[in-house]
């Protein structure tokens, strides 16, 4: 039995819809392996050490920076789960632009009441969205927005099994 | 027309004078990766993904634009042409911003599948994230500048098929980009006349007809061939 955990950064959920829609596998999934922390199940804290992590979404604020540096030191395999999690894909076209004028854009431009962007409680975007590997070494990328069911349990499948996954040959982007 | 003799992957093949690394290598059905390169059009050598290795010559020659020679020795796969590949295909992707969920041609796009034939799954680049022109001033097709590779195929096809050259290229470098007439918004250009082959060509979501779904823009690209060997042969 190896422990196991998903990360959710700045994504869609869709990687971990993806994840549900395994459906009935997701049973013959925890017979090998036990959810220990999850935006799907309570556990408030990162475990000391976790064999398998699946990481969804793009690193796009400071939050985002501190969990996955957090995420890798406590983490065994790091999987980075999906097209934001791999290229920054949509949370990324921000990128183009200067934080000040996202901010602009989000919370003055489009605000229908009390215009103004918020200076508590969230956390500061970082200048550029980044790939989760351009931050920490990750140890395979699964792309697809989202991966299909069937590739996650894929991997699952062979990463659980301690077997090479060669994500090239089963996932691509979009 | 003579005949000349060459070694392609170690296999003995005769070919004819005048045809390129590629002509052959599709006659003897050795895959070599191709982007820019459109049967029909004449080649410029753009995307340098096609590179092969040549016994005897320094560096790499792009197979699609290089003539055989006789008694030429060709490597078309080996480790360090295929990190070559990938190489290219990372730069492609970083140079732009493609961003394959909201593309309208995600899952028929020439870009996309090299990425997934060449087994380049992730960047190891940082992504520029430039800012590129729209153009959606035509009344049917559109112009996205942020997937455009330069492959120059639009160019090419305006030019030598449908005789328009309503496009072209402008800058240099990095800083490059198609253009309509004189870098004229698309919908004000005198020259065009509207007949889409250039969507049909472009590899990637760089020009699409407006009003499709990403799964109903299909391009077909063959009708240059098919064009092209029709006019050689005056039928
Ligand atoms: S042009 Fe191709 S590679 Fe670029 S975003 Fe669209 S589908 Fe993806
Ligand atoms: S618009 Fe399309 S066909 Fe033209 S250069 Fe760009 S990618 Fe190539
Ligand atoms: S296909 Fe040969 S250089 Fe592009």
């Amino acid at each position: 039995m190896i422990t196991m955990a998903t990360v959710w950064l700045d994504g869609c959920s869709g990687c971990h819809m993806s994840i549900l829609d395994m459906d009935e596998y997701l049973i013959e999934i925890f017979k090998r392996a036990t959810l220990v922390y999850s935006p799907l199940v309570d556990h408030k804290d990162f475990p000391e050490m976790v064999d398998l992590t699946l990481v969804e979404g793009a690193v796009s604020s400071t939050d985002d920076l501190a969990k996955i540096k957090k995420v890798r030191q406590h983490t065994k395999t790091l999987v980075a789960l999906g097209d934001c999690a791999v290229t920054g894909n949509v949370p990324g076209m921000r990128s183009m632009f200067p934080v000040s004028a996202v901010m602009e854009r989000a919370y003055v431009e489009n605000a229908d009441i009390n215009p103004g962007a918020p200076t508590q409680k969230i956390p500061p975007l970082i200048a550029r969205v980044r790939p989760v590997h351009q931050i920490v070494p990750v140890d395979l990328v699964v792309p697809g927005c989202p991966p299909s069911a069937k590739t996650i349990a894929y991997v699952l499948d062979r990463l659980i099994a301690g077997e090479p996954v060669d994500s090239a040959e089963i996932a691509r982007f979009g | 027309m003579s005949v000349k003799t060459l070694k392609m992957d170690g296999k003995d093949l005769s070919a004819r004078e005048g045809d390129t690394i590629l002509q052959v290598a599709e006659e003897n059905n050795i895959y070599i990766p191709t982007l820019c390169h459109l049967d029909g059009l004449a080649d410029v050598g753009a995307c340098r993904l096609c590179v092969v290795e040549i016994k005897g010559r320094r560096g790499f020659q792009p197979a699609c634009s290089t003539v055989i020679e006789e008694g030429m020795e060709v490597v078309t796969n080996s480790e360090t042409l295929q990190k070559y590949r990938r190489l290219i295909l990372e730069l492609l992707f970083v140079e732009g911003n493609h961003v394959c969920a909201v593309c309208v041609s995600n899952r028929h796009c020439d870009l996309q599948d090299l990425a997934v034939k060449v087994g380049m799954n992730y960047t190891r680049l940082a992504y520029r994230a430039p800012v590129r022109d729209m153009d959606l001033s035509h009344e049917r097709f559109g112009f996205d500048g942020n997937r455009c590779v330069l492959c120059t195929r639009c160019v090419r096809v305006c030019d030598e098929i449908e005789g328009a050259h309503t496009w072209d290229v402008r800058g240099r470098g990095i800083e490059a980009s198609v253009i309509t007439d004189l870098d004229q918004p698309w919908g004000e250009s005198l020259t065009c006349t509207s007949c889409g082959k250039c969507v049909q060509v472009c590899p990637t979501g760089a020009l699409f007809q407006k009003g499709k779904s990403a799964a109903e823009m299909v391009k077909q690209a063959t009708f240059v061939t098919y064009l092209k060997s029709m006019r050689e042969s005056k039928k």
